[in-house]
């Protein structure tokens, strides 16, 4: 068995160009397999955390059909009282036209209360935010995001400034912390947003009425989210004549969930492609494994006469065939660990890190090990089968 | 040592039958010298497969060492092979991506001997043929001569029962030749079976027993 594998170390070193290319095969192959799922891998893991950077005890309640009972503030603000339910904030949403001392803007408008802040977890820079008497008096006043600050009105510390919104003025009393980590930076750090109270934006846009059709609800300290998610379904199927496709409440777990499922498929799916290409490497390790017998059909007969019998023929060729699958095999893992690395170091601002995954290095060897053995036996069984003599007298 | 009897071997070459051997019947005793010899196609070849077990007679029995080979499985006569035949081949046969000692190990490894059990009797066989030298040298690197010789090591290596030799001078010139013959003549006062295969009568004339094949016929020629 030793001997074996020293004869095949010695069979491959001494045609080292031929090693390569066949190698090469698997070298791509599993290169394509290892980077491809670990980017996946890399890709769901911060997306998962930024998810949950969100915070996962928040529901999103949307009303679809209102049944000409109308949700209002005033209703909010009774809801906040049961004991499972912490806050509750209304979110629209519209996009507006920001205007400042010659500077034009697209910016997403939030119309909201005060309990969002804390519901989203946001950081205020600048200022303060919105307050209970701005909802009431229906106060012409923005929050906006540090980008809007820099890039709009041009400096950070614009507390004052009148902001123009659709061609009404705001006035500009935040300014609320970009976070680096979150899922809106990272896919569109530089966009707008300004957060005005939610009667505001009922007037600046036709669409919005104090009619809420969406708000969010966090659980109350000491419950957990689905307490908070069961008493909220409870009031609104009570409110909406218990007809449950009236609204929907959906929690982060479900989007993770559905995350979760989407990426699983895209690890299969890449993980087939990769497979595919180290099966192709397969078939050229065969071809060439086949080629060496056809060449080395003389000493398969020398070896015979002196006494080789059939399984240490195939052994030798098909112990040759798994070594060179496996040599392409380490070749490859060693360079998509390069690879990764300078991935990781190329976006290194994303804080994704791309590492290598235990079980996709498990899985590679082991279907590396496998091709080596299917497609090195019709070889090896072939240059086992010879007859010593035909052998011998081959070519001359 | 080796009996044969009635062995025939036909060969079908288009719609023709050809008899390689035809009722060959043949008897070598321990320690003997003999030379086969005859034309080019007179079934030579084929006799020396089936001595060398490399090939199973059609019909007849065939005795090595009182074993009837017949019956034998293709992993059984490469045990045989490996342990009882030393083979010398015209065209010498060595695996060029060997060396000359790694050569001579190769039906040592066959039979599962250890390290440095292989390394002795590899040094023993190559001094034996005066090659002591030459052992990590690779078959492209030595002359006809000393391949030959490396070629005989390798047969006499395993200690066989008998040595087949296929036209060993064939592809050396005379003096070589003389060289190499004066080998198997040290072999056999050494207590070898030799079995030499030739066309030539002058390597021929040198064993002590000749034995003449013709159109697969088998004949015994008295000094």
């Amino acid at each position: 068995m030793i001997q074996s594998f020293k004869m095949a170390l010695k069979s491959i070193a001494g045609n080292k160009l031929r090693s390569v290319l066949t190698m090469l095969g698997i070298i791509i192959g599993v290169m394509a397999l290892v980077i491809l799922v670990s980017l996946v891998n890399g890709t769901t893991k911060s997306v998962t955390d930024a998810v949950n950077s969100l915070g996962t005890n928040l529901l999103t309640v949307t009303i679809s059909d209102n049944k000409n009972q109308p949700i209002r503030t005033s209703d909010l603000s009774l809801w906040m009282q049961e004991e499972t339910i912490g806050l509750i904030a209304p979110s629209s949403e519209k996009q507006a036209t920001g205007k400042y001392d010659g500077n034009t803007g697209t910016i997403q408008v939030y119309g909201t209360t005060p309990s969002y802040y804390e519901i989203q977890e946001l950081n205020l820079l600048l200022g303060r935010f919105i307050k209970t008497t701005d909802l009431d008096n229906n106060t012409a006043i923005c929050i906006i995001n540090e980008a809007a600050a820099q890039n709009l009105i041009g400096y950070t510390d614009c507390i004052g400034v009148e902001l123009s919104l659709n061609g009404m003025k705001y006035t500009v009393v935040g300014v609320l912390e970009d976070d680096e980590d979150s899922l809106t930076s990272m896919f569109g750090s530089d966009s707008y947003v300004a957060y005005i109270p939610y009667t505001s934006l009922v007037r600046l846009s036709t669409s919005v009425t104090n009619e809420i059709t969406s708000f969010y609800v966090s659980a109350a300290g000491a419950y957990t989210v689905d307490d908070a998610q069961g008493t909220i379904t409870n009031i609104l199927m009570e409110r909406f004549l218990q007809d449950e496709d009236a609204f929907t409440v959906s929690s982060q777990d479900a989007l993770e969930d559905t995350m979760s499922s989407i990426t699983s498929i895209l690890t299969i799916l890449l993980g087939g492609i990769a497979g595919i290409s180290l099966i192709v490497g397969g078939i050229g390790i065969m071809n060439i494994m086949l080629v060496t017998v056809t060449e080395r059909t003389r000493e398969i007969g020398i070896r015979k006469a002196v006494g080789a019998s059939r399984s240490a023929i195939l052994q030798q060729f098909l112990i040759e065939a798994v070594v060179l699958c496996m040599m392409g095999c380490m070749i490859g893992i060693f360079l998509s660990w390069c690879v990764l690395k300078a991935i990781t170091i190329i976006v290194s601002d994303l804080s994704v890190s791309f590492t290598m995954n235990g079980w996709v290095v498990f899985a590679a060897v082991v279907f590396c090990f496998f091709i080596g053995v299917v497609f090195g036996l019709y070889p090896a069984n072939k240059a086992a089968k010879m007859k010593p003599i035909d052998a011998l007298h081959y070519g001359g | 040592m080796i009996e044969m009897h009635n062995v025939m071997k036909t060969y079908q070459i288009g719609s023709e039958a050809v008899h390689a051997l035809n009722r060959a019947n043949m008897h070598i005793k321990q320690g003997e010298f003999v030379s086969i010899i005859g034309p080019s196609g007179s079934g030579k070849s084929t006799l020396m497969n089936i001595i060398g077990c490399l090939d199973i007679a059609d019909s007849g029995t065939y005795k090595l060492d009182g074993i009837p080979i017949e019956q034998y499985s293709e992993n059984e006569l490469a045990k045989v092979r490996n342990k009882k035949i030393g083979f010398v081949f015209q065209s010498f046969n060595l695996i060029p991506k060997l060396t000359a000692e790694e050569n001579v190990e190769l039906p040592l490894i066959y039979q599962g001997l250890k390290k440095t059990e292989r390394m002795e009797r590899v040094r023993n066989a190559l001094e034996r043929v005066g090659l002591t030298n030459r052992s990590y040298h690779y078959p492209t690197e030595l002359s006809g001569g000393q391949q030959q010789r490396v070629a005989i090591a390798r047969a006499i290596v395993t200690e066989p029962s008998l040595i087949l030799a296929d036209e060993p001078t064939g592809n050396l010139d005379s003096k070589t030749s003389l060289e190499i013959m004066e080998i198997f003549h040290e072999l056999h006062r050494q207590g070898n079976t030799i079995v030499l295969i030739t066309h030539d009568d002058s390597v021929a004339d040198q064993a002590s027993r000749k034995i003449h094949i013709r159109d697969g016929v088998v004949t015994e020629v008295s000094r």
